[in-house]
């Protein structure tokens, strides 16, 4: 009897809450809408401007992905093949030095409203990712990159492609957690190149 | 006197912890010394010091009209402060807003205490050598509800609207590094550097987060609010400012604690 009275209370709450919804709910809010009400409850502060609340094409599709309404195949190659248009190539080719990158990798700082933006960014590679055997303090949000190089191959395809996908990492999969380091100029291009050399240098410890 | 030296233990943990940039091995040292005073504490938890502040500054008379908070309807009625952190945010007609603890707060000491809107949102946040009267207020009204299952009914249009808006909030990606809420708070089991993340589209996940929340930061030595929490998650996340009590970080609100609905609460919680 209590378990039947239940079940139909819940039936019925079940039955209620969805005509409710049927018949009271807001529509979803719209992009215009969302951007309004977030204009109107953030303001600038230090390097952070207002204008951070404007979203480009790939924040706007990646947005709408994540949120539930997942990413058309189309959408996806558009990005890519957008994306992978933006990137500037160094003219003295992709490797600097593994021990910069190194500090770069381990560097959080860059971009927040309590950083000095006179300050160079760091990638913070660490913070999602496993590089070398003896830094043990990684995050997981994106794979490990132990033995990136050596794993790839050294080879001068790979080393351009590791430049571009820290340059700008939806060129590769579209709505990617990665941020695009040069695309939105986060990194320098020789920054990269360092990065790109603790990935691929042989003599790196990340390859050790 | 007891309690002092906890206090003292408390704070001195706090600078140790907070010194600087820590190597991994430090780190996890630093995580074994929170845990090894989580022990000590016992039962014990720093933000009862908050709560017994807060709740002499909710009978206290201040403001230009000189009154207390004791009249102050957070959602139960006025003067209720038993499980009423249950039900928030909500639909308040007066104001014809949705309100979560900390926004109503600021309402009331508009109302009550003749304060304007822009000084009962200054300095919402203590620090160091910094006392200030929000954070206890919000410590004192939400231990009313520990022990108590979140219950937020989000049926009123206004609610449901902020409902659906601080989801798309959640998952709105912007700024130089693309980042939205659910960069790191969409996928189970994930960490930031040694520091695990909820997967807070996940419904155990985030009863377990919102139920925690406020919290006595050990390493800051100082209870935090919902709105610091989503203050300080932007921060990182690259984007400007968040306002205090704005529309977007009540939204927001409302959406996890909508999502939180069923769990017991037990805070203010202590961490890290």
């Amino acid at each position: 009897m209590t378990t039947k009275a239940i079940a139909a209370t819940i039936l019925l709450a079940a039955a209620v809450g969805c005509a409710h919804m049927a018949s009271n709910a807001p529509a979803e809010p719209g992009n215009d809408q969302v951007k309004a009400v977030l204009e109107g409850s953030f303001k600038a502060l230090g390097q952070a401007g207002l204008d951070r609340l404007d979203q480009d094409d790939v924040q706007r599709i990646c947005s709408a992905a994540s949120a539930g309404q997942g990413l058309s195949k189309e959408d996806a190659a558009r990005i890519e093949k957008e994306q992978l248009a933006t990137i500037k190539y160094p003219s003295d080719g992709y490797m600097g030095d593994w021990k910069n990158g190194e500090k770069i990798a381990q560097l959080g700082r860059g971009k927040q409203f309590s950083d000095n933006p006179h300050e160079p960014s760091g990638g913070n590679c660490y913070a999602c990712h496993e590089l070398t055997k003896e830094e043990i303090s990684f995050g997981t949000i994106g794979p490990s990159l132990r033995n990136f190089g050596k794993n790839r191959g050294f080879t001068p395809e790979m080393q351009k492609y590791t430049y571009a996908k820290i340059y700008n990492s939806e060129a590769f999969a579209a709505c990617s957690n990665m941020p695009r380091f040069g695309h939105m100029g986060i990194l320098t291009e020789k920054q990269i190149k360092d990065v790109t050399a603790l990935l691929m240098d042989p003599q790196s410890p990340v390859n050790k | 006197m007891d309690r002092n030296r906890k206090v003292a233990a408390a704070w001195l943990l706090a600078a140790v912890v907070g010194a600087g940039s820590l190597a991994a091995q430090e780190k996890s040292t630093a995580i074994q010394e929170i845990e090894k005073y989580r022990a000590a504490l016992g039962d014990d938890n720093p933000a009862e010091l908050w709560e017994a502040r807060g709740e002499d500054l909710w009978k206290e008379k201040r403001g230009p009209k000189n009154a207390s908070l004791e009249k102050c309807d957070l959602g139960l009625g006025a003067g209720v402060v038993k499980g009423v952190y249950t039900v928030l945010p909500k639909y308040f007609e007066d104001t014809g807003k949705v309100e979560d603890l900390e926004s109503r707060l600021v309402t009331c000491m508009v109302t009550l205490q003749g304060f304007t809107p822009e000084e009962a949102k200054k300095n919402p946040f203590g620090g160091p050598g910094k006392k200030v009267p929000m954070d206890a207020l919000v410590a004192y009204i939400v231990s009313q509800s520990r022990g108590m299952k979140m219950n937020v009914a989000a049926t009123h249009p206004k609610e449901m609207e902020a409902y659906e808006l601080g989801r798309k909030i959640f998952f709105y990606h912007g700024g130089p590094h693309d980042f939205a809420c659910e960069t790191c708070h969409g996928a189970d089991g994930k960490r930031i550097r040694l520091q695990d993340l909820p997967n807070l589209t996940k419904t155990a996940d985030v009863q377990k987060t919102y139920s925690t929340w406020p919290a006595y930061r050990v390493s800051e030595g100082e209870v935090r609010t919902m709105q610091w929490r989503l203050k300080d998650c932007f921060r990182q996340q690259r984007f400007p400012e968040l306002e205090y009590a704005s529309p977007a970080s009540i939204a927001l609100t409302m959406f996890l604690a909508k999502s939180a609905n069923g769990v017991v609460l037990n805070a203010p919680a202590v961490k890290r």
